[in-house]
């Protein structure tokens, strides 16, 4: 009675294992299996690959359409991270000191962003910005960008802030510290893990952009995605699997460093604090 | 004094991104939803006549007094760029206004001065039916419901009574119902992958489940662009997955599966299913292994004692991964522009197409209301959904 029961849990198991295989394999191998074909000597996006050859990004860094859209989508990305950084950890720091309802409608009107579908943002800031002159202007982009990447740094500075033993605070005021001088030598060093990685965040999120920009940009401001996604639609050339692997492997390093500091983050944490 | 000191710094610290976020968010957002009930063009062209139609009970035809003044209105505005716009606006309550509009024009300078009713009306016998004046009636403004009802396919007969739009102009419920199932197939899809990778790796000892976590976080992290390019790689008409599926012998002509809406799923699955994992996992690392080992010691089988006791203690996690990555597809658009079939499109692109193709603030303001009010519902769903998994905690 108790054998085929067993036999059958058996069966379960590896099935569920199969299956785990397979999703993982689903969720990783596609990403992974452009990167060969940007090596391709040939100029064709399939397997069998026609042997090794860096022609695709010798075109990549000579194109005078993709180094001006690498360029546009760092000059971008740099600047709407500064305007997010700065904003979100200012306002991460005031919700703190904050409690109750003006708390709870703040964060949630700081998160909203993310929430509300990109398309409606793109359309309505297209609306606005036209009717101020900024369509197709560096600005516009860099304010639309700074908005997507602010709730980030709202995120992971008020993380970072809820672990913050506030005894330090309180003992570099008794010790003689101005509240500004506590602030620079305390607070900052230990919530700056939260802001470098909300920095991150806020920069990775321009760097990806495409929908509002596709509203935004001129091609004078073509940036990255945005060359990626008129390369797609028209003819898909090698150039792009190309790009694909570059902007795969910025991404990887970007994750790199955020999950880095996030270790360094859990070490400082005060014991028993939890994590939101 | 030290009471008032920190509450005033905190609203300081807040304010820079308070105003950041009302100048490039609320504001434009509350722009474009009040231009889906504004109805600009006819009252811009025709100022005088707006004024005069409004007063109208909408009885028979208008008084002398507003003919009188649409004809004087029509004379100066002849050519002008907002002649055209109210022409089209018209058009879209009543095709053929167009050309009625713009031939009345150039015919006013030929026939003789008279009365004004009797020179419209032989210009065109149409000037001497009531439904069209009841159709300028509709466009005189300030404010409509035109718009709005049109995103649901429903329009005003002359009478005022609510109508369905010709079967011909009638697009914007089917494409409802389209972004719904496609946003609840992804969804579905989602579930049955992610559900079983999140239990796996909930029951594994984290020593093996935060690196295969790391394969769950590589893709989420990955450009969107970046994953649809690879799509479009993989499932072209001679990319890898039709040539494996040849050499295999499984199919013998290459399947389409790009274009169309099986890409268009296939590649949201993939870009969604980790938003499906992770609060999957989250919750199930909370309910342990001790539940399950509970139910099966007091001779619960492994199936029985999942069905019973682990599923509803992870259906809040089910609940909120389901929620967000539903959210997030109703509002996709990146995929489905680049991957999807034409004639197939979802509820954003034809956001962007009033909106950049068009310039119609009306109607992408309309559809964008319907969408904002959908995401704004489940998002509230999900909100309240995950506070009640962190209580339970």
């Amino acid at each position: 009675m108790r054998m085929p029961l067993a036999a059958a849990d058996r069966v379960l198991r590896w099935g569920l294992l199969a299956l785990c295989v397979a999703v993982l394999g689903f969720l990783i191998l596609p990403v992974l299996a452009v990167i060969p074909l940007s090596f391709n000597a040939g100029s064709f996006l399939t397997y069998p690959l026609a042997g090794f050859s860096a022609r695709w990004y010798l075109d990549f860094f000579t194109s005078p359409r993709w180094l001006p859209a690498l360029s546009n989508s760092v000059f971008i990305g740099a600047f709407a991270t500064v305007i997010a950084t700065v904003l979100g950890t200012a306002a991460a720091l005031g919700l703190d000191r904050m409690g109750g309802l003006p708390r709870q409608v703040l964060s949630a009107l700081f998160l909203m962003p993310v929430v509300v579908p990109v398309v409606v943002i793109g359309s309505s800031l297209y609306g606005l910005f036209a009717a101020l002159g900024l369509t197709a202007s560096y600005i516009g982009l860099i304010l639309a960008h700074a908005l997507l990447g602010a709730p980030f740094v709202v995120i992971t500075v008020t993380a970072t802030l809820s672990g913050f033993d506030r005894g330090l605070l309180r003992a570099a005021l008794s010790l003689g510290a101005t509240p500004i001088e506590a602030f620079r030598r305390v607070t900052l060093p230990l919530i700056l893990p939260g802001i470098v990685s909300g920095a991150i965040f806020a920069f990775a999120t321009s760097f990806d952009e495409i929908v509002v920009t596709l509203f935004l940009a001129s091609p004078q401001q073509r940036t990255l995605p945005l060359q990626m996604f008129d390369g797609v639609r028209e003819q898909i050339s090698p150039t792009i699997t190309a790009a694909a692997t570059l902007l795969f492997l910025i991404s990887m390093l970007l994750v790199g460093v955020v999950e880095l500091l996030r270790r360094r983050t859990e070490r400082l944490r005060i014991p028993g604090s939890t994590v939101t | 004094m030290r009471c008032v000191l920190p509450r005033l710094s905190a609203w300081l610290l807040v304010l820079p991104l308070f105003l950041f976020s009302a100048g490039t968010f609320v504001v434009p957002i509350a722009l474009m939803l009040v231009r889906s009930v504004q109805d600009p063009e006819f009252a811009t062209a025709f100022p005088q006549t707006a004024v005069e139609l409004r007063r109208w009970d909408g009885q028979g035809l208008p008084g002398r007094a507003a003919m009188g003044h649409f004809i004087a209105e029509l004379r100066t505005a002849r050519g002008t760029e907002r002649l055209s716009f109210a022409a089209n606006r018209l058009n879209a309550d009543t095709s053929g206004f167009r050309s009625l509009l713009l031939r009345t024009t150039r015919m006013l300078a030929t026939v003789e001065e008279g009365d004004p009713a009797e020179m419209l009306a032989r210009i065109d016998p149409r000037w001497a039916e009531p439904a069209t004046w009841a159709a300028m009636r509709r466009a005189a403004g300030p404010f409509t419901d035109y718009f709005l009802l049109a995103a649901l396919d429903l329009q005003r007969a002359d009478h005022g009574a609510l109508i369905s739009v010709p079967a011909d102009r009638a697009v914007f419920v089917g494409v409802f119902l389209r972004t719904l199932w496609v946003s609840g197939l992804v969804t579905l899809l989602c579930l049955l992958l992610g559900y079983p990778l999140a239990y796996l790796l909930a029951s594994l000892p984290s020593k093996y489940a935060n690196p295969l976590l790391i394969l769950v976080l590589i893709p989420f992290w990955t450009s969107v662009l970046v994953r649809t390019t690879a799509w479009i790689v993989l499932l072209q008409r001679d990319g890898l997955v039709n040539t494996l599926l040849c050499q295999i012998g499984l199919i013998e002509q290459p399947l389409a599966l790009i274009y169309n809406r099986t890409g268009v799923v296939i590649a949201m699955v993939h870009v969604l299913l980790p938003l499906m994992i992770l609060p999957l996992y989250s919750v199930m690392k909370g309910i342990g292994r001790a539940p399950m080992l509970a139910a099966m010691s007091l001779g619960a089988r492994p199936a029985e004692a999942f069905l019973r006791v682990y599923l509803p203690q992870s259906a809040a996690g089910v609940g909120a991964g389901c929620l967000l990555v539903f959210i997030s597809a109703l509002g996709y658009y990146v995929t489905p522009e680049l991957i999807g079939g034409g004639g197939d499109q979802m509820i954003s692109s034809f956001i962007a197409f009033f909106t950049n193709r068009t310039t119609n603030w009306g109607m992408a303001g309309a559809l964008s209301l319907i969408l904002l009010l959908a995401t704004g519902l489940l998002y509230i769903a999900y909100a309240r959904l995950s506070r009640g998994m962190r209580l339970a905690r």
